[in-house]
């Protein structure tokens, strides 16, 4: 996952979260978010920029203190630090934008356990540069945003006939699409069409198992141990 | 609202996977074998009461007082982490059978948004401490009722035979919005 960051591949940093190694679409993280907030496109791409801003401040913050925090605590550091910027973004979504805000709602604080934060901060910051890190973020930021916005898009026009309130005046609409099954269905046809498309297959091993972070997780290694020494 | 009603509706109508989207990552992967999602929902359950135990005293008698309320995620987070990290070493050291059973699903707890989720529910809600334990205790049930669920259509869907690109994590997400739509048929249960 750290490649060289000179400057030749400060462009790939950019790049690959937006396609190749899209959080959502490819590596399957942060499904939380994706499912529950994406009831209307503007919804979407407002979940997605606070994730991205607290993404891009706390791969910011982590890559400069990468040397003054101790590693046997680190993550529960990251955990802090996150945390604090998300509550700092909601503040500043409750002051400016109260709508969303509200249709947010809970989903706004539990940007601090989205994994795909959580996995940037400990798989890409903590061993990379300030510049290569904030490009990965707003890479990893913007491919998180333009699935929501996608998911948000498809779900709000199939399911309301709307587009960003706009009313588009179509002939049939499913109220499915807005509900939960239409959340998980949709989602599984992106990921299938990405799948086509990329002419791959996805990754079998979901949740977990797919996390970038999964190689030095802790609990991840141990419940491996756990299963060889079961199998003994 | 009665104690029984919260009960039933976080484990049916307000069901935290398949209504409130939490916890999807450990719904989708471990939800592969039956036995493995029983440990976790067992751990989850267990968890999310505790958590609630800690959180709702911090929230009421320390949080509020000060007028600290907008800093319950950094401190839900931090009790949850914390709270985790010491029941693994307890079990481990006391009670080495319960450890054995949930240990392994421990550690992946502290990043479950259904965990986090439930003590911020239970402060908007502005619940009493009963009401938060029940509501914390429906919600591990119905994470565990649709991990178990789940656990049995997906060993249906994984022997079935679905087009090349739907193979894998699609077809699971579209078995789990039929799961979904099942249960849509509880909400308006409780009005």
């Amino acid at each position: 996952m750290a490649e060289k960051t000179n400057k030749k591949g400060m462009l790939t940093e950019l790049t690959k979260g937006i396609i190749k190694e899209n959080p959502t679409l490819v590596t399957l993280l942060g499904m939380c978010p994706t499912l529950a907030v994406t009831v209307m496109a503007s919804n979407g791409i407002g979940m997605g920029l606070a994730t991205t801003f607290v993404l891009i401040c706390s791969n910011l913050v982590i890559s400069l203190l990468k040397n003054v925090i101790p590693k046997a605590v680190r993550l529960p550091c990251f955990i802090v630090i996150i945390a604090s910027f998300v509550t700092l973004i909601e503040f500043l979504m409750k002051g400016y934008l109260p709508e969303l805000y509200d249709s947010l709602g809970l989903y706004l604080s539990l940007i601090t356990v989205n994994c795909i934060i959580l996995g940037r901060a400990e798989a890409f910051a903590s061993k990379n540069g300030v510049l290569a890190s904030v490009l990965d973020a707003v890479g990893m930021g913007l491919g998180f945003t333009l699935a929501l916005f996608a998911m948000g898009s498809i779900r709000e026009i199939i399911g309301t006939g709307k587009w960003f309130g706009i009313d588009l005046h179509l002939p049939v609409t499913m109220t499915l699409f807005i509900m939960s099954a239409g959340g998980f269905f949709t989602l599984g046809v992106i990921i299938a069409l990405v799948n086509k498309i990329a002419g791959r297959s996805t990754p079998a091993e979901v949740g977990c198992a797919a996390c970038p972070n999964a190689e030095n997780c802790p609990s991840y290694n141990k419940k491996e141990d756990r299963k060889e020494a079961a199998a003994e | 609202m009665t104690l029984i009603v919260i009960l039933l509706n976080a484990i049916l109508v307000d069901n935290f996977v398949l209504s409130k989207f939490m916890g999807i990552c450990p719904f989708l992967g471990v939800s592969k074998k039956l036995d493995s999602a029983v440990g976790m929902g067992a751990a989850v359950t267990f968890v999310m009461v505790c958590a609630t135990l800690c959180t709702y005293p911090i929230y009421t008698f320390i949080l509020v007082p000060m007028g600290l309320e907008y800093l319950k995620t950094i401190a839900f987070i931090l009790i949850i982490a914390l709270f985790v990290q010491l029941v693994e070493m307890v079990l481990k050291k006391k009670v080495q059978s319960l450890y054995n059973a949930l240990g392994v699903y421990l550690p992946l707890i502290t990043t479950n948004c259904a965990v986090l989720g439930v003590t911020i529910l239970n402060v908007d809600k502005e619940y009493g401490f009963a009401q938060s334990l029940v509501n914390s205790l429906g919600g591990g049930l119905g994470f565990s009722l649709a991990l178990i669920i789940f656990s049995g259509v997906r060993s249906r869907v994984n022997s079935a035979d679905v087009p090349e690109m739907f193979k894998g994590v699609p077809a699971t997400l579209i078995a789990a919005s039929i799961v979904s739509v099942s249960f849509m048929g509880f909400s308006g249960l409780f009005g």
